[in-house]
């Protein structure tokens, strides 16, 4: 069992009590809502005529149902509008504060919450939603709940939880130039599969890992959920603070001194225990991209699809429905693969630098003909930032659509769907059979750089040719 | 006319129902309720479009289309069931078909708590015992009766030793299972957790 591990400390310091089960009974320091996974929970909340029990402990937003392109109210679409209706009801009610829609801090909500100093090292932190995860970038313990988990943290800002097992990821070595931590964690989800996290955090760590921005590090925690650990987490280090310093939310003068002390303790010791380490050269890594359905399933720009013999015995099945629907061929490269979609966006990939380092890919260059392209920033923030440095106008004037904030065609909740068996290049987190809202549509993962190598010539392309000239 | 469904309440120790066998590794949440079905502000409508997406590719043959499958409420997969998004939409709209207990090689983390918490005990068994279920299951119906405190299910020709992590057993088995009054129990100790968190003080508020 873990011992004396950033994940010990924080669990341990949150433990409220034994539960007659066995389970611990956790708090839960910041509690984020959105619009879909709340509305049954507050529902049930007036079934048992219970309250709140702290308001000021949770946060809201609206980001998967949102439309990107006119979000004037009432929207157009009468559900997401009763949606949208019930969480504004429902804020009000109870009193949560809420960041809604021309707030200048509305967003995707594991962008949002970072980029207001919500998310702090040492906190435990849930959200009705699977991405949650996203937030350990800062040495916090964050994950995924479901709407009766969200019913009980708003009623008694605690959960029932048993404790994780504690993995460490070791990367070593650094990432080439053209090398992003999308294609670090995909690399990372393909070794180990995506069940091996189930039971387990994920502590990444190592000197690639000291080597990414904090933007980064979001995406590498983001994607701990597709290996199967609820919950992916990153020491704090001076990266960590320097962010986090002078944020809305953040502890300022003396507080923020008393705060770094505090942060500083909660580092995984030098002596400390892990369940299990797994070690990984992250020199060794390509562009990588999904060629199947689901986030396990990648390869190489410069590699082909592999037959099933070159495949775990436990991963031939979901291997062959791969081919299957995706009507690749083993053997078959991934490079120049025709693309008819690209979507640069998510909680994986909207964030400024992903924006950056698309548009750094896109600058004198255009879409290709019959690629439709859109890029959506993650927040609001994101997007005044991105249009401050003319990002925007690199976008529209290489052909894509410059849109509103939200989770857009990740998940297709909105009208941003793929249509038939299209095929997307896409900066989002899951590949899965119909995701991008087509029963039949087909999504190949990979970074915004790529995304944006992808949009210019129409099919998989490797990134590195366009900015390594 | 469809009466109001009612889910589970207080403690069980038996399930007994016919068998369904859906194949497949990695199952995800997606494919189990699609995205579209999300907008919706209550789970009673969920039912009717449980595996949609699925189901309209097979086009009446998916598992949860055929005739011989009508009533079955014992759900057998493989491994990794329930992966991906933390929609509790998924574990509810399978409960709203008619599905009462999951017996399957692995599941996700965030499904399984989100089942244990609707009332659907999801119990694990060798990948090869899994197979022979499914097996049979492709040529006769099969009846289980699951007891839940032994931990066993048993039909006329099979007999299995189930898995099932001993505090989703004892919740059940106890009816405490529906967590939020267990936890308000404790209003004073989470009162002084939260009191004695160093982060509580040294935050600024957005108000």
């Amino acid at each position: 069992m873990s011992q004396d591990t950033l994940f010990d400390k924080v669990w341990d310091l949150h433990k409220v009590a034994n539960l007659p089960g066995g389970s611990d009974q956790i708090f839960i320091g910041l509690h984020l809502i959105h619009e879909v996974t709340s509305p049954q929970a507050f529902g049930a909340l007036k079934e048992k005529s219970l309250k709140v029990k702290y308001p000021q402990r949770t946060v809201a937003t609206v980001d998967h149902i949102v439309p990107t392109d006119n979000q004037s109210r009432p929207f157009k679409d009468n559900l997401a509008e009763q949606m949208i209706d019930t969480l504004e009801k429902n804020c009000i009610e109870h009193k949560i504060k809420f960041f809604n829609i021309g707030s200048g801090n509305q967003g995707i909500v594991h962008v949002v919450a970072p980029e207001l100093g919500l998310t702090q090292p040492g906190m435990t932190i849930a959200c009705g939603d699977s991405h949650t995860s996203t937030h350990g970038a800062f040495g916090s313990i964050a994950f995924g709940i479901g709407t009766s988990q969200v019913r009980d943290v708003l009623a008694s800002q605690t959960i029932a939880m048993s404790k994780l097992k504690v993995r460490q990821i070791w990367c070593e070595n650094n990432l080439s130039n053209g090398i992003y931590a999308k294609d670090l964690v995909l690399n990372i989800i393909n070794q180990l599969g995506v069940k091996a996290g189930v039971g387990y955090a994920y502590e990444f760590a190592g000197p690639a890992i000291r080597a990414l921005s904090m933007e980064e590090r979001m995406t590498i925690c983001n994607m701990s959920i597709e290996g199967g650990a609820r919950c992916g987490y990153i020491n704090p280090d001076e990266k960590t603070y320097s962010y986090m310093k002078d944020k809305l939310c953040s502890p300022q003068n003396e507080n923020w001194e008393k705060a770094l002390k505090w942060w500083k303790s909660l580092e995984s010791s030098d002596n400390c225990i892990y369940d299990d380490v797994f070690k990984l050269d992250a020199s060794k890594v390509e562009p990588t991209i999904t060629w199947g359905i689901t986030p396990g399933q990648s390869i190489g720009v410069n590699q082909t699809i592999p037959s099933l013999n070159e495949i775990d015995p436990n991963d031939q099945f979901i291997a062959g429905e791969a081919y299957e629907y995706m009507g690749f061929k083993p053997g078959q490269s991934i490079k120049n693969t025709p693309i008819d979609v690209c979507f640069i966006g998510s909680c994986t990939n909207g964030r400024i630098s992903d924006l950056r380092a698309a548009a750094k890919v896109l600058e004198h260059h255009k879409v290709a003909k019959n690629i439709k392209a859109f890029v959506v920033p993650g927040s609001e923030k994101v997007a005044i930032e991105a249009k401050e440095e003319g990002l925007d106008k690199i976008f529209i004037k290489a052909g894509f659509q410059w849109r509103e904030p939200g989770c857009s065609m990740c998940l297709a909740m909105n009208s941003d769907k793929l249509i038939g068996n299209q095929v997307s290049a896409s900066s989002s987190n899951r590949n899965f059979k119909g995701r991008q809202g087509s029963p039949n549509g087909r999504t190949l993962l990979m970074s915004p750089a790529m995304v944006a190598a992808a949009s210019i010539t129409g099919k998989v392309s490797d990134v590195r040719d366009f900015i390594n000239k | 006319m469809s009466l109001k469904f009612k889910p589970p309440i207080g403690n069980f120790s038996q399930i007994n129902g016919k068998c369904i066998s859906l194949v497949g590794d990695d199952i995800d949440t997606d494919r189990i309720i699609p995205a579209r079905f999300l907008k919706c502000i209550d789970f009673d409508s969920l039912g009717k479009s449980v595996f949609d997406d699925d189901r309209k590719t097979l086009k009446g043959n998916h598992p949860f289309d055929l005739e011989t499958n009508k009533g079955a409420s014992i759900l057998i997969v493989n491994s990794n069931f329930g992966c991906g998004s933390s929609r509790e939409h998924a574990p509810q709209a399978l409960m709203r078909w008619g599905i009462k207990a999951i017996i399957g090689e692995s599941f996700a983390d965030i499904f399984y708590s989100n089942c244990i918490a609707i009332g659907i005990p999801c119990f694990t068994l060798p990948k090869e015992s899994i197979k022979k279920i499914q097996k049979y299951l492709d040529f006769k119906n099969l009846f289980l009766e699951i007891d839940l405190f032994k931990s066993t299910a048993k039909s006329e020709n099979f007999k299995f030793n189930l898995e099932i992590k001993e505090t989703s057993k004892k919740m059940f088995l106890s009816g405490e299972w529906d967590a939020t009054s267990k936890l308000l129990e404790n209003t004073d100790l989470i009162e002084n957790k939260l009191n004695n968190l160093p982060y509580i003080n040294f935050n600024s508020s957005f108000e």
